[in-house]
């Protein structure tokens, strides 16, 4: 796994090492790095569909991961744009941040993405309490919506790509909405197991002491 | 959006591949004459000699003129020829390289019809007749990149002169060809189609006319690529990039303005006079700013991308906040 979401970053490191960005290295940097941020926000929220489906219940082992790793491409591709492309040109980002819809819920999502990233650790599902964890970390869905609009406005007309990814997004929030309904139709003894199970689940987190 | 490299290649490669097909027709012809008892009738052999000739990155001279050179730099031509806005062969910059292959430049005609007293249906020999020239345009594109290119042609007003607008005619439509055999963006695709074909652009009379808006059949000292709109395009470098169409088959003058393609596509993003500005933004991004294709730090972004001297009196009285 942690080779799988490493390949994008050694694939760019290759185009760098072999001169092989293309005419203009900044934009396709910047563009790699956000698409692969998606791409890393749509894989963790398929995990849970996937396990649901599946009843693969290991799979969320690879949740946390997926998560972070977006965080980290969105860090990534946040830099390169403060850096490669404004060259910490303050005022004009500032600008920028406030009048382009596009940039604005673009930064929108990496703000929402920070907490998540800082109370992913063991030790802050313990101190939050399983409950409020939880509610903190349904933001990645406002996260992941502010995203795909993000690519939907800076993606110019004619360009469908954007919509791929909403279509995706959009099946992995219906799964759920699904899932909870049926959960909810068949209360209280199929809701109360869901709770049992989610009990289990951060015991279980909580005790796994191993390093990550 | 995957960004995958073009493959590089050297434009003598293209040559030698056009040549290649040239010299298979050759060999095709000599069949013939083996066969047909080895009379070689002349018009055989100019048909011969049109094919090796004519094909893209084929060498194309023109002396340069000095009126119209530029202080910075030329481009690579390998960025020109790799990193193309050109949606016909796709929405990606690297698809009119890895695709232009399926477009036929020969034969090709342009019809110059609407109001004018005498249409005319041009081929494009007769057009790579006319005296052409080398001239150092800057490209400014909508998305704030620009390149210095040395471009080969003759100014639009000398094909106008030709064909005589009537008094009536107030605006030139430029019409890129529709045939998504040779264009396989103008297949619709699963979300539909990237744009409404065929590609149309336009001018006001007085901007088509004026010096220098150049009628573009070559590049780099060589036939116009297939990704950079062979064979005959237009180039009116005071505009951002996409005003100026390619591959274009018609040019008809006519009393309203015309409809243009990205203008149709979003209206509240593209004007029909879409003029380089600094000082007006595009909705989604700066206009103040560009990257050079080459550098590294952006650019100011000048106005009328640095032509104002020779084309700022045409827009004398005109909102160029109202009409972007
Ligand atoms: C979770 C947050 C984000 C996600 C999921 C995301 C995703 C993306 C995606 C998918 C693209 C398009 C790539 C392509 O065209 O192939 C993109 C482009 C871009 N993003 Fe983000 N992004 C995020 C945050 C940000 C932030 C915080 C900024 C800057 C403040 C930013 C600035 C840009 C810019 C400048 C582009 C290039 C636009 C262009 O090519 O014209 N993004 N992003």
């Amino acid at each position: 796994m942690w080779l799988a979401a490493l390949a994008p970053l050694a694939y760019l490191a290759g185009c760098v090492l072999t001169d092989n960005l293309g005419a203009n290295p900044i934009d396709f940097v910047t563009d790699t790095l956000g698409d692969w941020t998606l791409r890393m926000l749509l894989a963790s929220l398929a995990v849970t569909p996937l396990r649901l489906l599946t009843g693969q219940a290991w799979l969320v082992t690879l949740r946390r991961l997926l998560g972070l790793f977006a965080f980290a491409y969105a860090v990534m591709h946040f830099s390169v744009w403060v850096v490669l492309d404004f060259f910490f040109d303050w005022p004009l980002m500032a600008a920028d941040i406030v009048k382009r819809p596009y940039i604005t819920v673009g930064m929108t999502a990496l703000v929402l993405l920070t907490p998540l990233a800082l109370t992913s650790t063991a030790g802050m599902v313990k101190r939050l309490g399983a409950r409020a964890w939880r509610r903190l970390h349904r933001l990645v869905y406002v996260a992941a919506i502010l995203g795909v609009l993000h690519y939907l406005w800076l993606a110019k007309v004619g360009v469908k790509t954007p919509w791929v990814y909403a279509a995706i997004l959009a099946l992995l929030l219906g799964i759920r909405i699904v899932a909870a309904v049926r959960r909810r139709a068949s209360a209280p003894r199929a809701g109360a197991s869901v709770e049992a199970a989610r009990a289990r689940w951060v015991k279980r987190r909580l005790e796994d002491t191993r390093p990550r | 959006m995957l960004i995958r490299r073009a493959p590089t290649f050297r434009s003598s490669e293209i040559t030698d591949e056009k040549l290649y097909l040239g010299r298979r027709r050759f060999i095709a012809g000599a069949t013939a004459l083996g066969l047909s008892g080895g009379i070689v009738t002349d018009a055989l052999l100019s048909e011969l000699a049109e094919a090796a000739k004519a094909p893209q990155g084929a060498p194309l001279k023109a002396p340069r003129n000095p009126a119209f050179v530029h202080a910075d730099p030329l481009n690579k031509i390998e960025d020109a020829t790799s990193y193309n806005n050109f949606y016909e062969f796709g929405v990606n910059k690297d698809d009119p390289a890895r695709l232009g292959g399926t477009l036929k430049t020969r034969p090709w005609t342009v019809k110059v019809e609407g109001l004018v007293a005498k249409p005319k249906t041009y081929d494009i020999d007769e057009l790579l007749r006319f005296p052409l020239e080398e001239r150092v345009y800057s490209l400014r594109c909508v998305e704030a990149w620009s390149m210095i290119i040395p471009w080969i042609g003759f100014p639009l007003s000398a094909l106008l002169k030709q064909v005589e607008p009537t008094s009536t005619a107030k605006y030139v439509e430029f019409v890129t060809l529709h045939d998504p055999q040779q264009f396989p963006g103008q297949k619709p695709g699963f979300f539909g189609s990237s744009l409404d074909w065929p590609y149309v652009e336009g001018l006001r009379l007085d901007e088509a006319m004026h010096p220098l808006t150049l009628m573009t059949v070559g590049m780099y000292g060589q036939v116009l690529p297939n990704q950079n709109g062979a064979p005959f395009r237009v180039v009116v470098p005071w505009k951002y990039g996409f005003k100026s169409g390619k591959s274009i088959v018609r040019v008809r003058l006519t009393a309203d303005q015309p409809k243009t393609s990205w203008e149709k596509a979003a209206p509240q993003e593209y004007g029909f006079y879409s003029n380089v500005n600094p000082t007006v933004d595009h909705p989604r991004w700066s206009q103040a700013t560009e990257r050079r294709i080459g550098e590294f730090r952006r650019r100011k972004t000048l106005m009328f991308n640095g032509y104002a001297d020779q084309v700022a009196s045409l827009y004398t009285g005109l909102d160029l906040k109202k009409h972007y």
